[in-house]
């Protein structure tokens, strides 16, 4: 039983990595009605960025700090380029688009600093943590703790962002209609490179995060499909949607796993998570917190 | 001038409903029948015809499928590979288990096993929409990769990762060379085509569109939203699967499950996006751009090849190929087919301004 809760508990704290990524796509699909695939090249884009820049002896703040910019120039980029002339049409050319980013940043990350494996320390040890360790024998990594510690300040700041100030009204009003928005005069353009920005930045903390746990290199782009089951569990565009679909995904995935994976198989995450979220769907078919669509004839 | 109908009358219903109406597209179409049948094979090297024309044959078939439920029935689908899959371990196994079965059979019934397994993953698509069907269609890609990688009985019960087909006999006449594969896989590609082109002109099609447009309205209108929707899924889960056959016994001569992955999915979804949408023309104009767009970059790559480093190349192919796409799709967001619209409209007028 206790091992059971300890598996639950790693589970639900690696579902919080997850939803870590899940929060760039959540962030521009809700400004933006965008579905961002390029997420994932985002992620490997800033973590390397950030990585070498710590190789090149740049102090750890200082090589935060550039990533931030670079990833934000990026951003302005990428709306001038890629979106500006593709406004108005359907979403499927929009989400065309974002895959075609997805390689064309693969492909810039690779090209302007490497495709070796670097290994990235925060500082934060990747070891059980000793006062639960002694006192009920679970064993939890203080860094999925504090991965979790970050990610729920993310979520908190970013839900404050969108709710308070100009921009966060701003926000709020072009995620509701974009033409109404425009109407009353808010400059569209802006408010989506600002997003586009903010998805920057939670594509570093995710990058730097996950680079530890792996490692920098190619395949932590490929972190973006497995956060795509917690994105569609918890909603398209709810924020807090994405902590509660990382909390069920990340559980249910190590229970399958540890319960489940003996007996069909080994190599059922892969798919599992999907599944998993395919149920959900089929009760709440867009996702336990995202908007409902009503259909009208 | 050259293209127009002026002067074309139909004289009867059959001839409004013709495939082409007009003269000048039915000799084009023969044409182009006549060069794919005659000329390639006879005055075209192996390369043209192995490495060229039926990869581009078998992707436009591919491509039709997915055309069929993403630009006909509207449900967006990144599980074709998935699919495709399905097709080509169906076909092995019956031409390895069961080879009293002619091989047009084994990939028909192949194309039909894949169609069951579409119609299963396209249940949820009754209550899922949009994007959130997108995703959970990624399900079915990687669920499928899985069951095959994982159970040795669908390899033969052999560990290996590849496997080699066994060959292939059509009405007594053994395939060997690389034309007789071209051959074949265009005899296959062009009944399947034909079909196509009729389904979506016919009552089903026109179902579809409904659907797609606005799948509320279809049902007040009778069109019953369970049957269309999975039809559609059938129906291209049935050309994926022969697509998927073919890959293997025509093109890589192999069995391989890497071959089948989700990059290949996104693949058939460009070339649906950038041939248009809704389109089988643009399937193929599609195919042809994917297909023939790495090769070429490729060649022009390995021309100065000693001046740069291979990663180099690699990463600059990769961002060659994702700033093409976003380029094309600024450009022409509608696809080459709309690109051939508008050109047939000029033609019409060409060379008068009115």
């Amino acid at each position: 039983m206790l091992f059971a809760l300890e598996v639950a508990i790693s589970g639900l704290l690696s579902g919080i990595m997850y939803s870590l990524v899940a929060l760039g796509f959540v962030l521009i699909f809700k400004a933006s009605g965008v579905f961002n695939f390029a997420q994932g090249a985002m992620v490997l884009c800033a973590a390397l960025t950030f990585v070498r820049l710590l190789e090149l002896g740049v102090p750890f703040w200082i090589a935060a700090g550039i990533t931030l910019i670079v990833m934000m120039v990026l951003a302005v980029v990428i709306e001038r380029i890629v979106l500006r002339p593709l406004v108005n049409q359907p979403l499927i050319i929009l989400f065309m688009a974002t895959i075609g980013l997805n390689f064309f940043l693969e492909g810039l990350a690779q090209g302007v600093w490497d495709a070796q494996v670097h290994g990235l320390q925060l500082g934060i040890d990747d070891l059980p943590w000793e006062p639960l360790a002694n006192s009920t024998g679970m064993l939890i990594s203080i860094f999925d703790l504090s991965a979790a510690l970050i990610c729920g300040v993310l979520v908190a700041s970013l839900g404050v962002f969108f709710h308070k100030g100009r921009i966060g009204r701003a926000l709020r009003a072009v995620a509701d209609d974009h033409q109404a928005a425009m109407a009353v005069g808010i400059p569209l353009q802006h408010i989506w490179a600002i997003v586009w920005a903010a998805a920057g930045i939670v594509a570093l903390v995710a990058g730097a995060l996950w680079g530890q746990r792996l490692g920098v290199q190619f395949s932590i782009s490929l972190v973006a499909l497995k956060a795509l089951p917690v994105l569609i569990l918890g909603g398209l565009n709810s924020i807090s949607g994405v902590i509660v679909g990382g909390l069920l995904i990340g559980a249910g995935e190590k229970l399958a796993e540890v319960y489940l994976g003996p007996i069909i198989g080994g190599g059922i995450e892969n798919w599992f998570a999907y599944l998993l979220a395919m149920v959900f769907l089929l009760f709440k078919p867009y996702g336990l917190f995202g908007e409902e669509i009503i259909e009208r004839v | 001038m050259l293209y127009r109908e002026a002067g074309q009358f139909k004289t009867s219903y059959d001839a409004d409903m013709a495939i082409f109406p007009i003269a000048q597209d039915r000799w084009g179409m023969i044409a182009i029948v006549v060069i794919a049948v005659v000329i390639i094979p006879l005055f075209t090297s192996d390369y043209i015809m192995g490495s060229l024309m039926i990869p581009f044959l078998i992707w436009g078939l591919s491509a039709i499928g997915l055309n069929i439920l993403t630009g006909y029935a509207g449900q967006l689908s990144l599980g074709h590979g998935g699919f495709m899959a399905v097709g080509g371990f169906a076909a092995y196994n019956l031409a390895v288990r069961v080879p009293e079965i002619p091989i047009l059979g084994t990939f028909i019934i192949a194309g039909l096993i894949a169609a069951a397994v579409g119609v299963v993953f396209g249940l949820p698509s009754l209550r899922i929409k949009g994007f959130y069907l997108a995703v959970t269609t990624l399900a079915a890609q990687f669920f499928i990769e899985w069951v095959f990688a994982n159970f040795p009985w669908f390899t033969g019960g052999t560990m290996s990762m590849t496997l080699d087909t066994p060959s292939m006999v059509v009405f007594g006449y053994a395939i060997e060379s690389t034309r007789d594969h071209y051959l074949l896989t265009l005899g296959i590609v062009l009944v399947l085509t034909l079909a196509a082109k009729n389904m979506v002109r016919s009552q089903l099609g026109r179902a579809w569109m409904a659907i797609r447009d606005m799948d509320v309205a279809a049902e007040v209108i009778g069109i019953r939203p369970l049957r269309t929707k999975l039809t559609a899924f059938a129906v291209s889960s049935f050309y994926a699967g022969v697509a998927g056959a073919l890959y293997a016994f025509a093109f890589l001569k192999s069995l391989d499950i890497t071959a089948y992955d989700l990059f290949r999915s996104f693949l058939v979804l460009f070339m649906i996006i950038i041939g248009g949408l809704g389109s089988i023309l643009g399937s193929f104009l599609g195919a042809a751009f994917i297909i023939l767009l790495p090769i070429f970059i490729n060649v022009v790559a390995h021309n100065f090849s000693d001046q740069i480093k291979p990663d180099f190349i690699t990463n600059a192919e990769l961002m060659i190929f994702g700033g093409l796409i976003i380029f094309f799709l600024i450009v022409e967001p509608f696809g080459l087919a709309r690109l051939w619209m508008t050109a047939k409209e000029k033609l019409r007028l060409w060379p008068f301004p009115h």
